[in-house]
């Protein structure tokens, strides 16, 4: 049951197999069920989950569904979602209760489907272990003693346990795909601009962009119908025609010219997680897929550009958490510098704190031209790299992440070797270009995902060489034990 | 030593849009604390700015109307620092790439005793868009500051000049040419009392034949022209005072004290922020086109010169009528409508400035709004009363009493018509030339004396018989009349 697809689940609502209010309290009961030992939701709300099922039937009984309509969404906490505790999995906000929806929210309640809970994350989405969150770290369902990656560790958690239909997740360096490819599920970030930032906790502006996390690439395409679409409230949303992401899921592969960059392939590469990618590539060329080597030279410069450019945004972008309008406010203060220090000092955690410093050291005069200005230029170099790239392919493939799920405290003590799992995943949003990563397979019982980076726009196309791939191979139909 | 005084201005003009430059939020001034404060007015998390086009529109009005280069692609960046009033913890402003480029202001200096005034350039360095903060609001609540969100995100153009002038008296005399021309443009209210107008002065000294400039001090948020010229004037004291004594100036931001007339440092450079100017990633790079200059160009009306040369050329006014009926946009367009309605442009400039300005200052006396640019008289109701007037239905006197009768009406709202005040009024002149020649010979019959000395040359004596025969008639009879039929009978 646990294991349908959104399309399933939707005409079990539509042939009311099943209504949302019973789908909902299904879903709930799993969750107090699993969550306690998962801990993959922040807040949960069953009376307002139960209200918009209720709606959702009557929708459904007036002949009004649409696809997504009854069906159980969990909600990244980083969208504000009116009358829901938005936290953003931080303590400056553990007390904030958004008075807004997000444009995503808006979209899901648009279509009728119900916000089944808000899910963990690291704080401010600064994180790939989702031990960052001051809500405690969220557990992989595959290992427990394992981190599901980050930071929609949440969500992915959630994906994995069968404890959503689907989940929205945010990638500002691989967020979406990294716990994706941990913990064995479909997840894609689209192309920066298609999906509305307006309501979404601003991490690293320029680089921030929402997307589903999903069993399927079906289901993601189902997703992406209700997510993506033009805001005038968001700047940079693209004011693009509204896309069917179905419509070539279809398509055979035939011909399709797969790119493999030699330096995704190369030294910092788990041997077994590289094992399951070669598995899935001939995979591939059993689809009718040609194989490309391309070269992403400029690769190896993504993590430092990254950690230059998104600390710099943060800095900025965090500064509004200064507890005088809402959010944490020290207890005791002297004078307004006391309050800000104070304040400021016990709502974000460590990881935040060592960003907005670094953000602030990039940024200062001095500094500025040698840190933030040379890696704005350098972005563009690593952007000129993908362009070159698909001169000579369709799409490209490799690994999501460089291993398969750690050990919880493994890497908490070392920022650095914690940066490194987004390796892959980071150029493509310092590119502002979709990547997604499927289920490929195991390594030691472990889930790994196959990355796959598409050119502007192309999301249809990634959904397509995904589930033509999902046709062939029932990775993405496992489930961890224990949860069924 | 012989000192000159270096001066350069920033101005921060409130631009006149229903909303603020980011947001949706009203922009009207007065209301209640923070209920003009949307998600995005208090930086709720998640929210966005989008720019308010309007806002760029005027930016490009003010940029035409200096000749500046208005910049094809600018762009808006963070100013970040930590105050209560600024919600985001920055400042959306521009820094490298501003909107409006180099231009120049042409301003009059007036006479300062012996010295004559004189026509100077003012060079306009840049002029950007930003966003104004809030406000904080000290005593509304017992040991604690309060904080209104109205203000936060109102849109601001900040106007910098060259170090062009050399005088208190040319940096007034600039501000005030700049507070004319924003509001003649229309981009800002220019209402200073407000806060729509604030200027802050740079202010250094140096040798008088020296290159160098000296270091400057920075007189912040002067909202008055008098308070304006007052800190110069100090200022500049202060600055010579100390470097005759020895001493050095530190570079510093200074605030005036009206009460004692004197500038004092509030922050040394040192205490300075440092600002992380970083381009904002949520708004795209800002893009002016020449399509767009274009239709700005076309709704803008008559340059406040352009203006003046033709009242001179098509209406044959002298200049001191030009410069006061050209002193705002408002009050041409309203000379205009009387001109248009009565079709006589020096009797309604001789109105317009006369005897309407004056009323219009009594009746400023008692009211709290300036009336000047909107008086109490519909240019239309003027210009019907001057037809009366000319067509000598009533003379000057009966007109000026009409006029005060019409200002009532706009604030009674009785709704009377001129020609209704007039005949109320009793003002219905006598233009029978019968009834007229029968008033004229009784004054004749009654005033002999007179007679005889006006035909003893003194022409005076008929300004008298003319008077007696107003007298007679109480005032109704048509004054052109009398005249012309005792010239007539006394011939």
């Amino acid at each position: 049951m646990m294991n349908r697809s959104l399309k399933q689940f939707g005409e079990m609502l539509q042939t009311k197999k099943i209504s949302s209010v019973e789908l909902t309290q299904t879903f709930l009961a799993r969750i107090a069920q699993h969550n306690p030992s998962i801990n993959a939701y922040i807040a949960l709300d069953e009376a307002k989950s139960l209200a918009q099922a209720k709606a959702a039937d009557a929708l459904i009984a007036a002949g009004k569904a649409s696809p997504l309509t009854g069906i159980p969404i969990a909600q990244k906490d980083i969208f504000c979602a009116k009358d829901w505790p938005t936290t953003c999995g931080s303590k400056m906000l553990a007390n904030f209760v958004a008075p807004y929806d997000a444009h995503v929210i808006t979209q899901f309640d648009a279509v009728g489907a119900v916000n089944l809970g808000k899910t963990n994350m690291d704080e401010f989405a600064m994180g790939s272990s989702n031990e960052t969150s001051y809500f405690g770290g969220v557990k992989n369902p595959w290992d427990v003693e394992r981190v599901p990656g980050g930071s929609s560790g949440g969500s992915a958690a959630a994906v994995a346990a069968r404890l959503c239909a689907a989940a929205t997740g945010t990638d500002t360096g691989g967020s979406i795909r990294q716990p994706a490819s941990l913990c064995g599920f479909s997840g894609l970030k689209p192309t920066y601009g298609v999906v509305s930032r307006y309501g979404m906790i601003a991490f690293a502006s320029s680089l921030d962009q929402a997307g589903p996390m999903a069993k399927s690439a079906e289901d993601c395409a189902l997703m992406m119908n209700v997510m993506a679409g033009f805001d005038e409230r968001d700047s940079t949303s693209l004011n693009r025609e509204k896309e069917d992401y179905t419509r070539d899921l279809a398509k055979p592969l035939q011909g399709l010219r797969v790119g493999l960059p030699k330096e995704f392939f190369a030294e910092g590469l788990d041997a077994s997680v590289g094992k399951v990618i070669d598995e899935a590539i001939a995979a591939y060329k059993k689809l009718g897929a040609e194989i490309v080597e391309i070269s992403l030279p400029n690769t190896g410069l993504s993590i430092p550009v990254y950690y230059v450019l998104a600390p710099a945004e943060a800095s900025s972008n965090l500064s509004r958490y200064d507890g005088v309008r809402y959010g944490h406010r020290t207890a005791e203060y002297t004078d307004l510098m006391d309050m800000y220090c104070k304040s400021r000092a016990e709502g974000f955690g460590a990881e935040v704190k060592r960003r907005i410093l670094i953000g602030t050291y990039v940024l200062s005069a001095g500094y500025y031209d040698a840190y933030y200005l040379k890696a704005q230029q350098i972005r563009r170099l690593i952007a000129q790299d993908f362009v070159e790239a698909f001169k000579h392919c369709d799409v490209i493939m490799g690994p999501a992440a460089p291993s398969t799920a750690f050990k919880a405290g493994e890497k908490v003590d070392d920022p650095v070797a914690m940066y490194l799992q987004d390796i892959y995943t980071i150029s493509t949003n310092l590119a502002g270009l979709p990547g997604m990563s499927v289920p490929a397979g195991f390594s030691n019982g472990l889930p790994v995902g196959l990355q796959i980076i598409g050119n502007y726009f192309d999301e249809a196309r990634m959904l397509n060489v995904a589930h033509q791939y999902q046709q062939v191979t029932d990775w993405h139909l496992k489930m961890p034990q224990g949860i069924e | 030593m012989e000192w000159e005084v270096v001066i350069g201005l920033e101005t921060h003009t409130q631009l006149k849009t229903n909303t603020k430059i980011f947001s949706g939020a009203s922009t009207a001034f007065g209301a209640e604390p923070n209920t003009q404060a949307c998600e995005v007015s208090i930086a709720l998390p998640g929210v966005l700015p989008v720019l308010n086009r309007e806002a760029v529109n005027c930016a490009i009005k003010f940029g035409l109307a200096v000749n500046a280069e208005i910049a094809p692609r600018s762009v808006f960046a963070r100013k970040n620092y930590f105050y209560p009033d600024l919600p985001k913890g920055y400042q959306i402003s521009q820094y490298e790439l501003p909107v409006v480029g180099k231009g120049a202001v042409t301003i009059q200096v007036p006479a300062v005793g012996k010295n004559p005034a004189y026509e100077k350039v003012v060079n306009i360095t840049r002029a950007h868009l930003e966003e104004d903060a809030g406000k904080s609001v000290h005593g509304a609540v017992e040991g604690m500051s309060g904080i209104d969100l109205n203000r936060a995100g109102t849109p601001l153009l900040e106007i910098v000049t060259e170090p062009d002038m050399r005088s208190a008296a040319e940096a007034v005399a600039y501000a005030k040419k700049l507070h004319e021309l924003v509001q003649w443009i229309g981009i800002c209210d220019g209402n200073m009392q407000e806060g729509s107008f604030r200027c802050d002065v740079n202010v250094s000294v140096r040798p008088k034949g020296t290159e160098k400039l000296g270091t400057r001090r920075e007189i912040k948020n002067l909202n008055s022209f008098e308070f304006m010229q007052q800190a110069i004037e100090y200022e500049t004291r202060w600055q010579i005072e100390t470097l005759e004594d020895g001493g050095t100036i530190q570079q510093a931001t200074v605030l005036f004290n009206p009460d004692t007339g004197e500038t004092r440092s509030m922050r040394s450079k040192e205490e300075a922020n440092d600002y992380r100017y970083f381009p904002d990633p949520d708004l795209l790079p800002l893009e002016v086109t020449e399509a767009d200059k274009a239709r700005v160009k076309a709704e803008m009306k008559e340059s406040q010169e352009a203006i003046k040369t033709r009242f001179e050329t098509q209406y044959g006014l002298n200049a001191y009528d030009v410069n006061v009926l050209t002193a705002s946009r408002a009050k041409a367009d309203y000379f205009e409508r009387v001109v248009i309605g009565c079709g006589d442009a020096k009797l309604a400039a001789n109105w317009v400035i006369g005897e309407l300005s004056a009323l219009v200052n009594r009746l400023d006396f008692y009211s709290e709004n300036p009336l000047a640019d909107n008086p109490p008289v519909d240019a239309n109701d003027l210009a019907q009363l001057l037809n009366r007037y000319k067509g000598g239905n009533l003379n000057r006197a009966q007109a000026k009493e009409v006029l005060v009768d019409i200002a009532n009406q706009s604030f009674s709202n009785l709704g009377e018509t001129v020609d209704q005040i007039i005949a109320r009024r009793g003002f219905v002149q006598i233009s029978d030339s019968g009834a007229i020649e029968a008033i004229i010979d009784e004054v004749l019959k009654a005033n002999p004396a007179m007679v005889e000395e006006f035909k003893a040359g003194k022409e005076k004596a008929f300004n008298a018989l003319v008077g007696q025969a107003m007298k007679a008639s109480k005032g109704k009879a048509n004054p052109a009349q009398v005249n012309e039929i005792l010239k007539k009978k006394l011939s």
